[in-house]
């Protein structure tokens, strides 16, 4: 292959929005391909596919993004080196969200090491696996016989807990409730592409964000106030909060930490949550064998945290199938820190360059029927996880494949387990109403998204 | 068959060593899973193909011969 040493031969993909249009906020007027990222991004993301093929590219106000998709391509992507790929730079809409002062020592890929290390350690998971059954089992513990729930409330509420509790201390778990979450949503609601341009810039999302943020601030100082009037206590009963007291971090900063640790496990274990009851209402067939896999498998009253570390064939399918076609993060973006050869292009610094699960993970040659629900497509010999390990990317890939993927699954599998066991569920709107909200670089769910519960009758 | 560990993969979560500890090792140093046999018997099949299956970081593959 030759190598190519202008970005201009990186095919760019067309415009379907004029970025002076009037309906355009005057903000990011001039923007080439940004305003369509915050209204349609799949659709960017996959016209770029459709149009420049493995590799293309459109135009983020004064940055050009090189979009790769495709085995060959992704493979180069995920195993280019650190030093010459910057994640954070990439995520200019976090900044804010974590807070300008929180200045960390390591880089993202030494703090998702440290991560899974300590609280995402495989000898800690049977404690976590109990937490989440805990969790979920208060959470519908106030449930009557019949109901009607939020799927975004009630995930989002839910892994605030599970999340707080496990990667940060049941004591501080303890200390939160759904004002905490609701907080914490607002947060990711402030993720606009504006960031590109201003992630100070003086709009209403942003200045929501902020608000929120003090707001969680706030309850954390009054946390950190009581842990001081309390005074000591014994070393088993300490989390992360005294040890970040003890060094006298602020509040503010504590926040920004715990803000971090947080976000990657929140929205998108919510997300998935959310999107494996609807393909599961959608696919009523799936639904019964998922719950005659539950029922055959808890008949001898075993544990829900013991079962959820084990393999459940049949439940796990049916959720990497809805990770497959609803990735929570459905773009990875890296700044170039020094000049990169990238699948036959050499790709110069300042340059972003970008995978996208979304539109991989539905290549038609490698997911047949791509589009379709098909939980089957993991059974042997088909397998099309693992034969396609750089296009079955909702975990990303690579050396920096989340590292959390295990514990997520777990969390997942806990979840259902615990709600098929004593409710059956309906869709309370129509089935291909629910969408998600894509006007975010965190997407989410679009409200109304209301499910009806009904007790089991056994 | 012939089991595969990509070294340039692994995040050392070591779970494929409760799956087959006398296939796979790990190198405290690196941090990565050592491959201490390449070759395991038939009657080691099950037990790799789930390490494989349930590797957080898709570092292990297996190949027939």
């Amino acid at each position: 292959m030759t190598v190519t040493h202008q970005l201009t031969e990186i095919p760019e993909v067309s415009t379907v929005l004029d970025d002076q249009s009037p309906e355009v906020p005057e903000i990011i007027r001039g923007t080439g391909h940004l305003p369509e990222m915050r209204v349609d991004p799949i659709g960017l993301f996959t016209r770029v596919r459709e149009e420049c093929g493995d590799v293309g590219r459109f135009r983020l106000a004064d940055k050009d993004v090189v979009l790769v998709t495709g085995a060959e391509a992704n493979e180069a992507f995920f195993r280019a080196p650190d030093d010459v790929l910057d994640q954070a730079a990439a995520y200019p809409f976090m900044t804010p969200i974590f807070g300008k002062g929180v200045v960390f020592d390591a880089s993202p890929e030494e703090r998702q090491q440290m991560l899974k290390n300590q609280a995402l350690r495989g000898d800690m998971m049977r404690g976590h696996a109990q937490t989440i059954e805990a969790e979920i089992s208060r959470m519908v513990a106030g449930w009557g016989d019949e109901g009607e729930i939020d799927l975004l409330d009630f995930f989002a509420e839910l892994t605030i807990y599970t999340t707080s509790s496990c990667l940060i201390g049941k004591p501080f778990r303890e200390e939160l409730d759904a004002s905490f979450a609701q907080h914490y949503h607002e947060l990711e609601r402030g993720t606009d592409a504006i960031a590109y341009v201003d992630p100070y810039a003086d709009i209403d999302s942003f200045r929501m964000r902020d608000a929120a943020r003090e707001k969680l601030v706030a309850l954390v100082q009054d946390i950190i106030d009581r842990r001081k009037k309390r005074g000591t206590v014994p070393r088993e009963e300490r989390d992360l909060l005294d040890v970040l007291i003890s060094i006298d971090m602020t509040a503010d900063v504590v926040t920004g930490i715990f803000i971090s640790m947080m976000f990657a496990g929140h929205h998108t274990s919510s997300g998935t949550a959310s999107w494996a009851m609807i393909e599961l209402l959608r696919h009523p067939d799936v639904m019964a064998d998922v719950v005659a896999e539950l029922d055959a498998l808890y008949a001898d009253g075993s544990e829900v945290s013991f079962q959820a570390l084990r393999s459940i064939p049949v439940l796990e399918s049916a959720l990497k199938e809805t990770l497959r076609l609803h990735p929570p993060l459905i773009i990875l973006m890296r700044l170039v820190r020094e000049e990169l050869e990238l699948a036959g292009h050499t790709i110069p610094a300042g340059t972003v360059v970008a995978a996208s699960p979304r539109v991989s993970n539905r290549i038609e040659d490698d997911f047949p029927k791509a589009d379709e629900f098909d939980p089957g497509r993991y059974l042997d010999p088909r397998q099309e996880d693992l034969q396609n390990r750089w296009t079955w990317i909702p975990f990303g890939a690579g050396k920096h494949r989340c590292v959390g993927n295990a514990f997520a699954m777990m969390q997942m599998k806990a979840i259902f387990s615990v709600i098929l066991r004593d409710f059956e569920f309906e869709a309370a709107q129509p089935l291909d109403s629910y969408r998600d909200d894509c006007s975010k670089m965190v997407i989410q769910l679009e409200q109304p998204c209301l499910v009806r519960y009904r007790r089991r009758s056994r | 068959m012939r089991v595969v560990a990509d070294t340039g993969l692994c995040q050392g979560h070591q779970l494929c060593q409760g799956e087959a500890p006398d296939v796979f090792g790990f190198d405290e140093d690196a941090d990565v899973v050592v491959l201490l046999e390449e070759r395991p018997d038939e009657s080691r099949r099950a037990a790799v193909q789930t390490a494989v299956k349930y590797c957080p970081a898709f570092a292990l593959s297996l190949e027939e011969d």
